[in-house]
């Protein structure tokens, strides 16, 4: 596999939101902003690319009985980084996404890469896979968030395009999300089919 | 190179070792975001004071009235008024806001801290009863001398539209924000003399102290 194709397999082929349906908890739970969900996905992107990098370094350092709590000290030692990060950065998206970012610990795409790919393949490959499925993880949220708050409020990343009274209120809310999310995973597999 | 065995003594070192390195990471990134945390929930507060207060100089310690924090501002020496730091039940979670107090009981301004209401309906608390339209404005009203409970319930108070149980809660909490602010014995003393603290004082005050809504107005809903 070329690097290329290692980094598109992520971000297109088996993108964790729309094709192997991975993190769906954060998904649906933190789109209710293209904002919110673009810095949802970019702090999983980070960990994603940390916890691969650092997976496939260490690799045959790390005994197979004891793999999997390895990798989750690993895992969470980055989520905690951020975590703590964001707090210090950027208190008002921290605000906003609260748990869910303890939760990125606990997200499957996370120790699903690290299996499938960074456990067998060297640190630049791993790197690649890394960043390619925490962008299309990235990519998923912000579009998800964009079509809820569009139809819901009316509004762009927070810019007003239409006015607010005219926004039909359910996408902002729970049931919203999986009605866009659905339609966005059947329009997102019929362009994947087709290529 | 080959994989470590999963011997024993190999499991314990790895592990070991990779907790410690963990540990060290985090006390390295702890120390270094500990100072901007602390600073970021410290400007929250203080712009939030700055918001709802009217000009002032200095401020007093926090003090405890009521169980909630007030905290009296000062312009040269002069009382100008206070924040109060309340808190009610909404429709999710507690809904925790500050309120500002000029010297003679009128609300200042006031902002919401936390509050995990329904998007695009309660959160609209946020503005809400700051915007100047109909009867939604709380600024600039003593809630002593106002029926201060939504319109609904036969209050002077415009509710959100589909969110009485967040307005109410928010009028509640407000409520519960003026008694202490009244009962706090500074705000007498420097309230025009004693004539006038009859008239602060709202009359139903037992009522008015609990911030967590009765359970009857839950379950109409």
């Amino acid at each position: 596999m070329n690097n290329l194709k290692i980094f598109l397999n992520g971000l297109i082929k088996e993108n964790p939101t729309f094709v192997m349906l991975l993190g769906m908890c954060p998904t649906l739970g933190t789109t209710t902003s293209a904002i919110n969900g673009m810095g949802m996905g970019l702090a999983t992107a980070f960990v994603l690319i940390c916890s691969n990098v650092v997976i496939a370094a260490l690799k045959n350092l790390i005994p197979d009985k004891v793999h999997i709590p390895v990798y989750i000290v690993i895992i969470a030692t980055f989520v905690t980084i951020i975590q703590m990060c964001i707090e210090a950065y950027m208190p008002a998206l921290y605000e906003s996404l609260g748990l869910f970012i303890p939760l990125i610990v606990v997200n499957c795409i996370v120790l699903g890469r690290a299996e499938a790919f960074a456990a067998k393949n060297n640190v630049w490959s791993s790197f690649l896979d890394g960043a390619g499925s925490g962008l299309g993880f990235t990519f998923g949220l912000t579009l998800l968030g964009l079509v809820r708050e569009l139809l819901g409020t009316g509004k762009a990343f927070s810019l007003t395009l239409f006015p607010e009274n005219y926004g039909i209120l359910i996408f902002v809310l729970a049931p919203g999300a999986f009605l866009a999310l659905g339609y966005l995973i059947a329009i997102f597999n019929k362009l994947n089919t087709k290529q | 190179m080959k994989r470590l065995e999963s011997n024993l003594l190999n499991m314990v070192l790895v592990l070991t070792i990779s907790a410690l390195f963990a540990a060290g990471a985090l006390a390295g990134v702890y120390m270094l975001t500990e100072e901007p945390i602390r600073l970021a929930k410290e400007n929250k507060k203080q712009e939030a004071l700055k918001v709802v207060l009217p000009e002032f100089t200095c401020l007093s310690e926090p003090e405890i009235v009521n169980d909630l924090v007030v905290v009296k501002a000062y312009n040269n020496d002069e009382f100008v008024g206070a924040a109060v730091e309340s808190s009610a039940v909404g429709f999710s979670g507690e809904i925790k806001l500050i309120v500002g107090f000029d010297a003679e009981g009128k609300i200042v301004n006031y902002s919401v801290l936390e509050q995990y209401e329904t998007p695009g309906l309660g959160t609209k608390i946020v503005d809400w009863f700051k915007t100047d339209k109909n009867r939604q404005n709380i600024c600039g009203l003593n809630p002593s001398q106002v029926n201060f409970t939504v319109d609904k319930d036969g209050g002077d108070i415009d509710a959100i539209t589909a969110s009485t149980i967040s307005s109410r809660a928010f009028l509640a909490a407000v409520q519960a924000a003026y008694q202490a602010y009244a009962n706090n014995p500074d705000y007498v003393d420097s309230y025009s003399g004693a004539s006038a603290q009859a008239d602060v004082l709202p009359c139903d005050t037992d009522s008015l102290q609990t911030t967590v809504l009765p359970d009857s107005i839950d379950k109409k809903f």
